[in-house]
C-alpha cells in the first residue's frame, strides 16, 4: 500500500513525530510504500538542522534524514508554516525540501491512505 | 509552482483527473493556538485542485464559526470573515456537530455561514463515504 503522512506537531514537545516514525519504519519495513511525509504546523520543527539533542537521547531530525534516504521518501515543510516559525533553506535538515500546501493535497490525492499524526 | 497551487504545478500529471472526497475536520476554537487558522490556509489551496470538499466543525471547532469574533485586544488576526469567502471557491459543503453546538449552547442563528447541522450518527456515516479526512 503507498502511504502519505501528515505530522502536526513538534519533535520533543509531543509524541507525534515519534509514532509516525515508528509507523514509517514499520510500513518501509513490511513492503509497503511511504512516498511523501508532509510536515504542517508546529511539525514543521522536525526539519531544523539547529536540532542538537543531549547525547543520550534520540535525535529526530536526523532520524528522519535518513529513513527519507533509504527508502526514497519526499519529506515535505510547508511554506507558509517553516517561514513562520523561523525555518528556512539556510537551516533546513538534509531530505527536507520547502514546498507548499499543495503538496499534502496531492499526496491525499495520489496515496492510498493519507494518516494524520497530531493531536 | 505556482502560490495558488501550494508548490504544484497543475498542468503536470499530478492531479492525474481523479476525484476524491476529502473531509476537513476542524476540532479546535479559532484562537489560543494556531490549528484552525492553518487548517484554514490548507481548505483554500485545496479549492485549487477540483476535489470534493466538505467541511465538518465540531467539539470547540464550532467556535471558529460563530459571529462577531473581535481579536483586537488578543493581538491576532480576525480570520472569520474567510469562513464566508469559502462559497466563492465552490466549497459549500459545511456541517457542524448537533452535538457540539448545543453542548455549547449555541443555534444556527450564531453562525456566520450556513451550515448543515447533523447529529453525531448522521456525521459518522458522511465520515465513511470519505476518501481522505484530515483532522484538525
Amino acid at each position: 500500500m503507498k502511504f502519505g503522512i501528515l505530522i502536526n506537531e513538534g519533535p520533543y514537545t509531543h509524541q507525534a513525530s515519534d509514532t509516525a516514525f515508528l509507523f514509517t519504519k514499520a510500513a518501509v519495513e513490511n513492503g509497503h510504500t511511504v512516498s511523501r511525509i508532509f510536515f504542517y504546523h508546529d511539525g514543521v520543527n522536525n526539519s531544523t538542522s539547529l536540532t542538537e539533542p543531549p547525547q543520550d537521547d534520540r535525535n529526530i531530525v536526523d532520524r528522519w534524514s535518513k529513513i527519507a534516504e533509504e527508502h526514497k521518501i519526499d519529506l515535505v515543510v510547508c511554506v507558509a508554516a517553516a517561514l513562520r516559525r523561523g525555518i528556512r533553506n539556510e537551516n533546513l535538515a538534509k531530505g527536507f525540501r520547502i514546498s507548499g500546501l499543495g503538496q499534502l493535497i496531492e499526496a491525499g490525492i495520489q496515496c492510498d491512505r493519507l494518516i494524520t499524526f497530531g493531536d | 509552482m505556482s502560490e495558488a497551487t501550494g508548490g504544484i504545478d497543475m498542468d503536470d500529471e499530478s492531479g492525474e483527473g481523479t476525484i476524491k472526497k476529502f473531509m476537513y475536520l476542524n476540532r479546535k476554537a479559532p484562537y489560543g493556538t494556531i490549528y484552525a487558522l492553518e487548517s484554514l490556509e490548507v481548505v483554500l489551496i485545496a479549492a485549487a485542485f477540483d476535489q470534493d470538499c466538505s467541511l465538518v466543525f465540531m467539539d470547540d471547532g464550532v467556535y471558529q464559526i460563530i459571529k462577531g469574533q473581535h481579536t483586537k485586544n488578543i493581538a491576532t488576526k480576525n480570520f472569520s470573515p474567510t469562513y464566508r469567502a469559502l462559497e466563492g471557491y465552490d466549497i459549500e459543503k459545511l456541517y457542524v456537530e448537533k452535538e457540539s453546538m448545543e453542548a455549547r449552547g449555541l443555534t444556527q442563528e450564531d453562525l456566520l455561514v450556513d451550515v448543515q447541522v447533523v447529529d453525531s450518527a448522521t456525521l459518522a456515516g458522511i465520515m465513511q463515504e470519505q476518501d481522505v479526512i484530515m483532522s484538525f
